[in-house]
């Protein structure tokens, strides 16, 4: 903007500079958006008769929240809790060891250049598929049961922590690193040494926040057949237990909040 | 850093012989809790099928292939569907987010004591719990459809958006606050000239981010019947259609890549 | 204008910031605030004008008490006293004129503030107050586009254009060179004589003060311990302000200083 004189300027309004400079682009990205938003809403059939109908059983799910039903069904929530734990305990503990040497992989930093290739690679593949895609998969070819769910979570926590790990590896102090490899030390005492101090507490924090994911996706993958309480889920709602669906409901709920708060004491503790 | 003596000589140990004898008490328990579950997931696997798993995926993949190209005409909807599904749920969700946002940050909740525990509630619950079975509630209590599936959509990335806005209001410059209430602007003023300036460029990408997964995430909605591209895929996988599977998965992969691509432009942009 | 009587503040900590403070100060008087940190001095403005809710005592503005008013003719009050910041407190993510205006929003509804519709005196009054300061070509830049000195003159307009009585000036020189601190006191101390306002300035470098204002008050651990000319600051007093140290130097910089600029 040129200097301007104050006489030119009183009397005359104010507005705001717009967020998109030019108002022709202004004007269609609005009406797009709006045109938009309002051809979304023409083609959501909603069947409001349903809808109105479903109100009561919707207040009679949120009362069973009041009253939750752990009784009658124990067997199939403990069955069911017991190999969502277990589905995520093993697959922590694997897709974590996985995802170390992977993670070095795909740091460019300290990766020569074709196993940096290979490892971005794994990493793209398993953040583009869905946890829930792949389990149908390896429901397919492994059978039903927790093998295909514990080989699934395995799968994304190696995408998912070892992006992140990468990442951070990539971001880390370079002089520290120099200074130990400048010691003369090998390249396994170089990460040892140099690069694991670094990264260690955020990899245990990312750890701790991925066991929490997995357990939340072995909630849901007993819909496809892969094993935990998503199945004893599912009967609870198809046969409208809704007691019983509350019940589970409020026992992952608990379990991702008691594993939050013991995140919290982790990370805090080891950084 | 103890220094043993022993044979006249100082060892240098980095833990003292306790410190060690916890840390190894404590891995041989990491093992023994990974063995025994390995041993639940073992037992109710039928290794019949693992060992036969080889034949069965290249049986499958060459079915799979070449997936049938012209199937795609009739995905045009279903991708829409998906389309509004993850845009109309975010847009809700963010609806419902910054209310609840306001009232659990801890410097401008109304009541620290009564309402923040309620917001935090509302965050915790909603986050804990997958789309998936958000979806399946909801379909049970209004009937299958994008409706169910937009709802789901907005109640699980309600407690997700609300949770780092509020992060983000803690965070914010309180001067700049104290600055605008000193020129005597009422409580709403102070809302919309102190805080709102702050917290947008946080909230815009906290919508970005949450689109992208959102797109992710109502693609497999439609496995349970909350409409969108998975209900193609759940009757194909039904039928063991598997050409139609292959090329439903690769239109997922592609519209995961260009939301991926589209919020990595838009956040770009804004910050 | 302006008299605190008895004001005391006593965090929930138990640190007593204020400890039964009188002070006057008369219509046009430009006054400063002195002492170490800690003293209470940022206290003190504070609780005049209630950003921080003092414990017991008063404040009188015009002889209406400011500590027993409810919310809504506290704003009321808020207007009548404009208020600069040590870190200058721009909206950063706000335009230069919007920053400005934002000194109205006691004056003006929420949408009409909403919508940044304001009355068009206000926007003359703000491009009017822009140029004093030489900063009307910035008016459309984002704050956190600008330097130190620069949102300082920001900060002043905000304050200017709320037509106050009364400045709250709290370390408007903390963190600008030393060239730069001249500017901006001798900016306000320059409007306020324009605009016949009064005005409490804390400041922790005394020479400055010596140099811009007419009279000077001293606190230490929440209480007056000085109140008079500048040039009534002798070593023991100063001594009696901030505790031992050498205080010629400073004394006499502020002179060798004088000299300099006014060779300039």
């Amino acid at each position: 903007m040129s200097h301007r004189e104050l006489d030119d300027m009183l009397g005359k309004g104010w507005r705001k500079p717009a967020f998109v400079k030019n108002p022709l682009l202004r004007w269609a990205l609005l009406l797009g958006f709006f045109a938009y938003l309002i051809a979304a809403f023409m083609t959501i059939e909603v069947d409001w008769g349903r809808v109105y109908e479903g109100l009561d059983r919707g207040w009679a799910f949120v009362l069973a929240f009041t009253s939750p039903d752990f009784i009658s069904r124990w067997t199939d929530i403990w069955s069911g809790l017991l190999e969502s734990i277990v589905m995520t305990v093993a697959a922590s503990v694997v897709g974590i060891l996985i995802s170390i040497p992977i993670g070095l992989g795909a740091a460019r930093n300290i990766a020569p250049l074709p196993i940096y290739m290979i490892c971005r690679g794994i990493v793209a593949i398993s953040r583009a598929l869905q946890e829930i895609i792949v389990a149908i998969l390896l429901v397919a070819i492994f059978g039903f049961g927790p093998l295909a769910g514990f080989l699934t979570l395995s799968f994304a926590t190696i995408g998912f922590l070892s992006k992140l790990l990468a990442e951070d590896i990539e971001a880390m102090d370079k002089v520290q690193a120099e200074a130990i490899k400048a010691s003369g030390a090998r390249w396994p005492q170089w990460i040892n040494y140099g690069v694991q101090p670094q990264v260690m507490p955020r990899l245990v924090g990312l750890s701790m926040y991925r066991i929490d994911i997995n357990f939340r996706e072995s909630a849901i993958l007993g819909l496809v057949g892969a094993g935990g309480i998503g199945a004893t889920l599912n009967t609870a709602f198809d046969r409208y237990e809704y007691d019983t669906a509350a019940a589970i409901l409020i026992l992952i709920i608990g379990i991702v909040m008691a594993l939050e708060y013991l995140s919290g004491i982790i990370r805090a503790r080891v950084q | 850093m103890p220094i043993l003596e022993r044979d006249d000589a100082q060892i240098w140990r980095r833990r003292t012989t306790g410190q060690s004898l916890v840390r190894w008490f404590g891995w041989l328990l990491g093992v023994a809790i990974f063995v025994y579950c390995w041993q639940l997931i073992s037992e109710s696997t039928t290794w019949f099928f693992v060992w036969d798993a080889p034949r069965i995926a290249n049986d499958i993949w060459t079915r799979a292939t070449p997936p049938k190209w012209d199937y795609i005409t009739q995905l045009g909807r279903p991708i829409w569907d998906t389309l509004n599904i993850a845009t109309l749920g975010t847009i809700i969700a963010l609806c419902m987010a910054v209310p609840v946002a306001f009232l659990a940050a801890r410097n401008t909740t109304p009541s620290a004591l009564f309402i923040r525990p309620i917001a935090l509630l509302v965050i915790v619950s909603t986050r804990s719990i997958n789309s998936l079975i958000w979806a399946l509630l909801l379909i049970a209590i209004i009937g299958p459809g994008v409706f169910a599936g937009v709802i789901a959509i907005a109640i699980r990335s309600i407690g997700f958006c609300a949770k780092l806005l509020y992060e983000a209001i803690e965070e914010i410059d309180h001067t700049q606050v104290e600055a605008i209430t000193a020129t005597g602007a009422s409580r709403w003023q102070v809302m919309a000239y102190g805080i709102v300036p702050q917290i947008l460029p946080a909230f815009a990408g906290i919508a970005v981010f949450r689109w992208d997964i959102n797109i992710r995430e109502s693609t497999v909605l439609g496995l349970v019947g909350a409409g969108g591209i998975g209900l193609q895929l759940s009757a194909s996988l039904n039928v063991l259609a598997w050409p139609q599977v292959s090329l439903i998965l690769i239109v997922i992969l592609v519209a995961v890549m260009i939301s991926e691509w589209v919020s990595a432009k838009v956040r770009g942009a804004i910050i | 204008m302006l008299r605190l009587q008895k004001l005391t503040k006593t965090y929930k900590t138990g640190d007593q910031a204020l400890k039964a403070i009188d002070l006057e100060v008369p219509k046009g008087q430009v006054l400063a605030l002195i002492g170490p940190s800690g003293a209470g001095k940022s206290t003190m403005i504070r609780c005049v004008n209630r950003l921080v809710e003092p414990t017991s005592g008063g404040v009188l503005l015009d002889d209406v008490d400011l500590t027993k008013l409810g919310s809504g003719a506290l704003r009321k009050a808020r207007r009548e006293m404009g208020m600069i910041f040590q870190e200058y407190a721009l909206v950063e993510r706000l335009t230069v004129m919007e920053n400005v205006l934002s000194g109205r929003l006691g004056y003006v509804g929420f949408w009409r503030s909403f919508l940044r519709r304001y009355p068009q005196s206000d926007v003359d009054e703000a491009f009017r107050l822009l140029d004093r300061v030489g900063l009307l070509h910035m008016a459309d830049k984002r704050a956190d586009e600008l330097s130190g000195g620069q949102r300082q003159r920001v900060g002043i307009c905000r304050a200017l254009i709320q037509n106050p009585k009364l400045l709250l000036v709290d370390e408007p020189t903390a963190s600008l060179d030393p060239k730069t601190s001249r500017q901006i006191m001798r900016l306000i101390t320059e409007l306020c004589q324009e605009r016949g306002l009064a005005a409490i300035i804390n400041i922790h470098d005394v020479a400055l003060a010596q140099m811009f204002v007419p009279r000077v008050v001293g606190l230490r651990f929440g209480e007056i311990v000085y109140d008079g000319l500048p040039t009534g600051l002798t070593p023991e007093k100063l001594t009696e302000i901030y505790g031992e140290e050498d205080w010629e130097a400073t004394i006499e910089k502020v002179d060798e200083d004088d000299d300099v600029e006014a060779a300039e």
